[in-house]
């Protein structure tokens, strides 16, 4: 266990490494840094002053590692638009985007489970014909539109809940659903999946030949395996969900990491772009480092 | 009194394959039934039927089907549910993947309990740390804390086994136990069943293809042939006048030391069972057979030959 532990963290320090590399190397190649953050109006002059000041004219790669070494100590450096430290740029904007995240997770979570189990318990019956296509419209619907079609209805015409902002929890429900659905379709199929594979297993039938109810056999000896790859997945969703709430965010105007992105992209502010993917990044290696431990927990031979 | 368990033409169908037709089965309280016959010939599906264990989209139907004069048919899924476990317990042929993964072996066993007699965990804990002990497992407290990977297939086995003896069940159905196993083993668990079944007075039907087991432990023996049994008798009877053909042929295939010249091959049955529909008419071993003439197309008519001796062939007593 231990030494597995081990050979994950290793894996997850290389897989931070390389993102730190591509995501210096990605925001340099969107252009000259110095021209952009001058404006359209500098002059040659002003171009070379922004760029000495910001020590652009040094090599690449001492920039490279100027800004590794920090980073690795927890400085992420300056904004150039806000004038702030990015860490707390960051640090301010971190809780909405987890807060949305979790949302997101619980929402789809509470969704694919019964939804899975309902299916594979009716397999090829109507119904669960009905839940795999339902999952697969899901799949198919842009997050965007879902999000603005959802404002129509729920924020406009029935006044139920607030379209933007984050001044209470109501204004994380429409949201959440709407990041709940990019990952329902995947969890909904993989609970289906296991849960028909576990029910056919050998140790149902022992299960059934003990006598147990049916809630016992289907939630305690059939959903405890079934859940396993569910878990896995569900873990790497939520780092997806983290990621991926750029567009959600702005639908909704929460102003999360995710925000923070979208404006410093917009601003060529790439000293936050850089911070924000590689937290992003770190954040997602902790889930996957997490789902490992999960199973290990729900699976006995893996400990 | 009536018997233990009294099946009385189960007949078992999926699709278009009659697995079972027309199976008549009794165990008497305290009693060993050995059910033989080839794989495919319907054991294991009676077996599963009685314990109404069978896969979605089978088709039971019997005449009658009491257990300790209780009628199975007409139980709902929650009554079959109280007697499963309880009074009629089964184990399986497949000890590896019998036992859930994600449970401690104590779980497992002390959930039984729970549920049928609603007995306190610690009690429950005790009792099955006895019962480990009593089926030949040493440091029964350890046992119980572990999970089935950490254990051998003999071990999962005498756990199935020390699970189903939880409730004290009346029946015990036992379906291959030992196929899986080392031979070694093998010799332990039947031992062990033996033994069981005479010091607790349990019923027992055992299922098996190994006429060896039949002779160590039957009291009496049905031997299936396609879904039909094709022969009763008491395991001493069966041994000294097997009347069927395939009874013959069957007995002719187990190696008797002392009884069997070095040089001289071993028996053995030429084809496979065949899949037969649930209409199909006449003696299904007809095509395996050496006595087969055309009359075995027709409705064969069960013979009786003295005591608890039948046998399902045209050729007469």
């Amino acid at each position: 266990m231990l030494q597995f532990l081990v050979r994950r963290l290793i894996v997850a320090l290389l897989v931070a490494a390389t993102v730190m590399t591509l995501a210096f190397i990605l925001t340099r190649l969107s252009g000259d840094l110095a021209v952009s953050i001058a404006g359209p109006n500098a002059t040659q002059e002003d171009i070379e002053l922004v760029r000495k000041a910001y020590g652009l004219d040094r090599p690449l790669t001492s920039q490279f590692f100027d800004w590794v070494g920090r980073a690795v100590t927890g400085d992420l450096g300056e904004s150039y638009f806000f004038k702030a430290r990015v860490s707390s740029l960051i640090a301010e904007r971190m809780p909405i985007t987890i807060t949305l995240g979790l949302t997101g997770l619980v929402i789809a979570l509470l969704v694919s489970l019964p939804l899975g189990i309902l299916a594979a318990v009716r397999e090829n019956t109507t119904l669960d014909r009905v839940v795999q296509m339902v999952a697969l419209l899901g799949q198919a619907m842009p997050s965007f539109w879902l999000g603005l079609i959802l404002m129509i209805t729920f924020g406009l015409q029935l006044g139920w809940l607030p379209i933007s902002g984050t001044g209470s929890w109501q204004h994380y429900v429409m949201p959440g659903i709407v990041l709940a659905f990019s990952a329902i379709p995947a969890l909904t199929r993989l609970t289906r999946a296991g849960m028909i594979q576990a029910m056919g297993s050998d140790y149902i039938r022992t299960a059934r030949a003990k006598g147990l109810s049916r809630a016992s056999i289907l939630l305690k000896h059939a959903l405890r395996n079934a859940a396993i790859p569910v878990v896995a997945i569900a873990a790497v969703q939520l780092g997806f969900m983290l990621g991926g709430s750029i567009v959600i965010e702005q639908v909704f105007a929460l102003h999360g990491v995710g925000f923070l992105a979208w404006e410093s992209i917009g601003k060529n502010d790439f000293p936050v772009v850089q911070a924000v993917v590689l937290v992003l990044a770190v954040i997602y290696v902790a889930l996957t480092m997490l789902a490992d431990l999960m199973n290990a927990v729900l699976d006995p031979r893996l400990r | 009194m009536s018997a233990l368990l009294e099946i009385e033409d189960l007949a078992v169908s999926f699709g278009r394959t009659g697995a079972v037709r027309g199976t008549s089965l009794t165990v008497e309280r305290g009693e060993t039934l050995c059910v033989v016959g080839e794989s495919g010939c319907g054991k294991s599906v009676t077996a599963l039927a009685v314990m109404n264990l069978l896969a979605r989209g089978a088709r039971r139907t019997a005449r009658s089907m009491r257990f300790q004069g209780e009628d199975l048919l007409g139980l709902s899924d929650t009554g079959m549910a109280r007697l499963r476990g309880n009074d009629m317990a089964m184990i399986f042929q497949e000890p590896m993947t019998s036992l859930n993964p994600a449970y401690t072996v104590g779980s497992q066993m002390t959930e039984v309990l729970r549920r049928h007699k609603g007995t306190p965990q610690r009690v429950a804990v005790d009792r099955a740390a006895d019962l480990l002990a009593r089926v030949g497992i040493t440091a029964p407290g350890l046992r119980l804390g572990q999970f089935p990977h950490q254990l051998s297939g003999g071990l999962r086995q005498r756990v199935m086994i020390a699970m189903a003896l939880m409730c004290e069940p009346k029946l015990l159905i036992a379906d291959e136990p030992t196929t899986a196993l080392d031979v070694t083993v093998q010799a332990q668990i039947l031992r062990l069943l033996a033994q069981l079944q005479r010091d607790l007075g349990l019923g027992m039907m055992l299922i098996t293809h190994d006429l060896g087991i039949v002779a160590r432990v039957a009291h009496k023996v049905a031997v299936m042939y396609a879904g039909k049994v094709v022969e009763n008798a008491a395991t001493a009877e069966l041994f000294a006048s097997p009347r069927h053909p395939y009874t013959q042929g069957l007995l002719r295939c187990v190696p008797v030391p002392g009884k069997i010249k070095r040089d001289e091959p071993l028996g053995s049955i030429p084809g496979t069972v065949p899949r037969v529909g649930p209409d199909f008419e006449g003696c299904a071993f007809r095509e395996r057979c050496s006595f087969a003439d055309p009359t075995c197309e027709h409705e064969i008519p069960r013979h009786q030959a003295g005591g608890a001796h039948d046998f399902l062939c045209r050729l007469p007593a």
